[in-house]
């Protein structure tokens, strides 16, 4: 089946800003995709250029097969949109609201499906006003979600949400995917990416820096090294560890900190020297960065890259390829 | 307006059918909220009863137009075409709202006819126009004010103003959609709505005026639309004011029509 969403080398310049430099990607049907990021990175552009709301500067684009810029009304029927910031009507309630918007469909799903699709069953007849802000937001998807459309397009959807309003939006999202829905979401938030989306996209600066499933970007962090942290009793330097620790760096004093891409082989080393010394490590651990951590370094970088200006052509990374 | 079934090609449903249907949705949609809003309401009807009370007792004594001897009659019809078209400013300031808060945004992620947006907002203030105008009617009947003409031309009169109210609702829409803030859409609208309503024969008549005045509100559109409607109110013959206050209304219409949706259908 042709993909839901392809890009291919897309940019858009704001006057002299780029906003997107040169981005590719393909999202499949059914699947859960979510674009991760820091505020100003290029996320709200490209889904406004794929929703058709904005044009592009270059590069191709297909959304259903269609492109954005010309779509018409068969292929609005077939998206949803639930955009980053908008109001809706207060003084219509839940029920009304989600009619009213059935109205303009072709094939719409029974109102009361819609709105039980979201978790707003007990609200039907409250006023949009008088909703909490993640209610809102949920009659926002609802509203999006009742044309029936094969790909919904979610931008920050749990912004601004507290703790309980978030695990019920990722409720939500979950049966849209039960649905069979393709989702495209953005958020910066990087669990709620690890939670929601089959494949994950980070963006930074307007590229994409590291594209795959949740699990394979942690698997492309094996190559980062675990840190292992400890102390040394008092009167003991790490100039006195053993000089191999399966190629372990030190790369701080007090406490030590080793960098280690063997964390198993390397700890067996510490513990026996240790142990042979009858020394107690103090506040002995291991961690391997977070899919968070690896996310603020990925986008520390590329906001690194930005005084250069020019793309340097060297310093691409593979996810965004030469176009 | 030329016919709108042009936006999609043969996708359309039923071409100018899902236009015209969209369209009414849209309208439904202002309708609904309209009496749920009663503050809006009872701000489009307030403001123009005071109108009516005030220029009728605290001007109505002193104040003598040949032609007519109780000034109500010359002095209503001209409040009832100043308030329709104060009233065609709701459009400046609904539409910056919608595109203010991204209600505008999230419409056009619909498979609907765009300009529905623009034509219902403007259709359902048409409405809202008319229900101040009635409350208008009823207290302006209540100080003494008659058709003095037959009914067919009172009724006539008011499709007159309705009408010149209407195509000042899309230049209203236009500022609207234009500006983006709903403060200065608002301020923006009354600094041109409020001198051209003034400067007219709204309530005086313009030979009164000083001598460069006088040509300027004799020239108004907005003085060609209340002459119409006060000699009909008053069972005299409106003359050619009736014909060139009815093409002011359709031909600002159909510019500012245009105008704005090709506006508000332009992405960046």
């Amino acid at each position: 089946m042709e993909p839901a969403i392809t890009v291919a080398g897309l940019e858009k310049s704001y006057g002299a800003v780029d906003a997107v430099r040169g981005i590719d990607l393909e999202v499949s049907r059914g699947e859960v995709f979510a674009f991760v990021g820091p505020n100003g990175a290029g996320k709200t552009t490209t889904v406004e250029i794929l929703e058709g709301y904005r044009t592009r500067s270059a590069g191709e684009v297909a959304v259903l097969g269609v492109d954005p810029g010309r779509g018409d009304r068969r292929w609005r029927s077939r998206i949803g949109v639930v955009l980053q910031e908008s109001e809706l009507e207060r003084s219509l309630t839940v029920r009304e609201s989600v009619a009213l918007y059935a109205g303009y469909y072709p094939r719409p799903l029974p109102v009361a499906e819609a709105i039980a699709a979201v978790g707003l069953d007990g609200q039907v007849d409250q006023r949009a006003g008088k909703l909490s802000g993640g209610q809102k937001r949920r009659l926002d998807v609802a509203l999006a979600l009742v044309g029936d459309p094969d790909l919904l397009f979610l931008d920050e959807p749990t912004t601004g949400f507290d703790p309980a309003a978030r695990r019920g939006a990722w409720e939500m999202v979950a049966n849209l995917r039960a649905l069979g829905k393709t989702v495209f979401l953005t958020t910066h938030y990087m669990d709620e990416a690890q939670h929601l989306a089959d494949r994950v996209a980070i963006i930074a600066e307007g590229r994409i820096v590291a594209l795959g499933a949740p699990g394979d970007l942690g698997s492309a962090l094996e190559e980062r090294a675990t840190v292992v942290r400890f102390r040394l009793p008092p009167g003991l330097g790490p100039g006195e560890l053993p000089s191999d620790l399966a190629g372990a760096v030190v790369t701080s004093r007090a406490p030590v900190e080793l960098r280690t891409t063997r964390p198993t082989a390397t700890l067996a080393a510490l513990c026996g020297w240790a142990a042979e010394r009858h020394l107690e490590l103090a506040d002995l651990e291991a961690t391997r960065p977070s899919l968070e951590d690896v996310y603020l370094e990925l986008t520390a970088a590329a906001a690194g890259e930005r005084p250069e200006e020019a793309p340097a052509p060297g310093a691409a990374r593979p996810a965004e390829a030469d176009r | 307006m030329t016919a709108p079934a042009v936006s999609s090609a043969g996708e359309a449903p039923a071409g100018l059918g899902w236009a015209v249907r969209d369209c009414w949705t849209e309208t439904t949609r202002h309708l609904r909220a309209l009496p749920r809003n009663p503050e809006v309401l009872a701000f489009a009807t307030i403001q123009p009863v005071m109108f009516v009370l005030l220029f009728a007792y605290v001007f109505g004594g002193s104040i003598s137009v040949p032609g007519f001897a109780d000034y109500k009659q010359f002095l209503i019809p001209g409040i009832f075409a100043q308030t329709v078209l104060f009233g065609s400013s709701f459009a400046a300031v609904g539409l910056a709202e919608d595109m203010s808060k991204g209600i505008a945004d999230r419409l056009r992620s619909l498979p609907m006819w765009e300009p529905a947006v623009l034509v219902g907002r403007t259709l359902a203030d048409v409405l809202r126009n008319l229900i101040t105008f009635v409350v208008m009617l009823l207290v302006a009947f209540a100080i003494g004010f008659r058709f003095e003409g037959s009914i067919v031309e009172a009724a006539a009169a008011t499709g007159v103003l309705l009408a010149f109210a209407y195509s000042f609702t899309w230049i209203n829409a236009l500022v609207g959609i234009s500006i983006g803030s709903v403060e200065a859409a608002n301020s923006a609208s009354f600094t041109w709505i409020f001198p051209l309503t003034f400067v007219s024969s709204a309530f005086v008549d313009p030979r009164t005026m000083p001598s460069w005045l006088e040509p300027v509100a004799r020239n108004n559109p907005f003085t060609l639309a209340t002459n119409a409607t006060r000699a009909l109110y008053n069972g005299l013959p409106p003359g050619e004011d009736l014909w060139l206050a009815l093409a002011w209304a359709g031909g600002l219409t159909a510019i500012f029509a245009v105008l704005t949706v090709r506006r508000f259908t332009t992405t960046s």
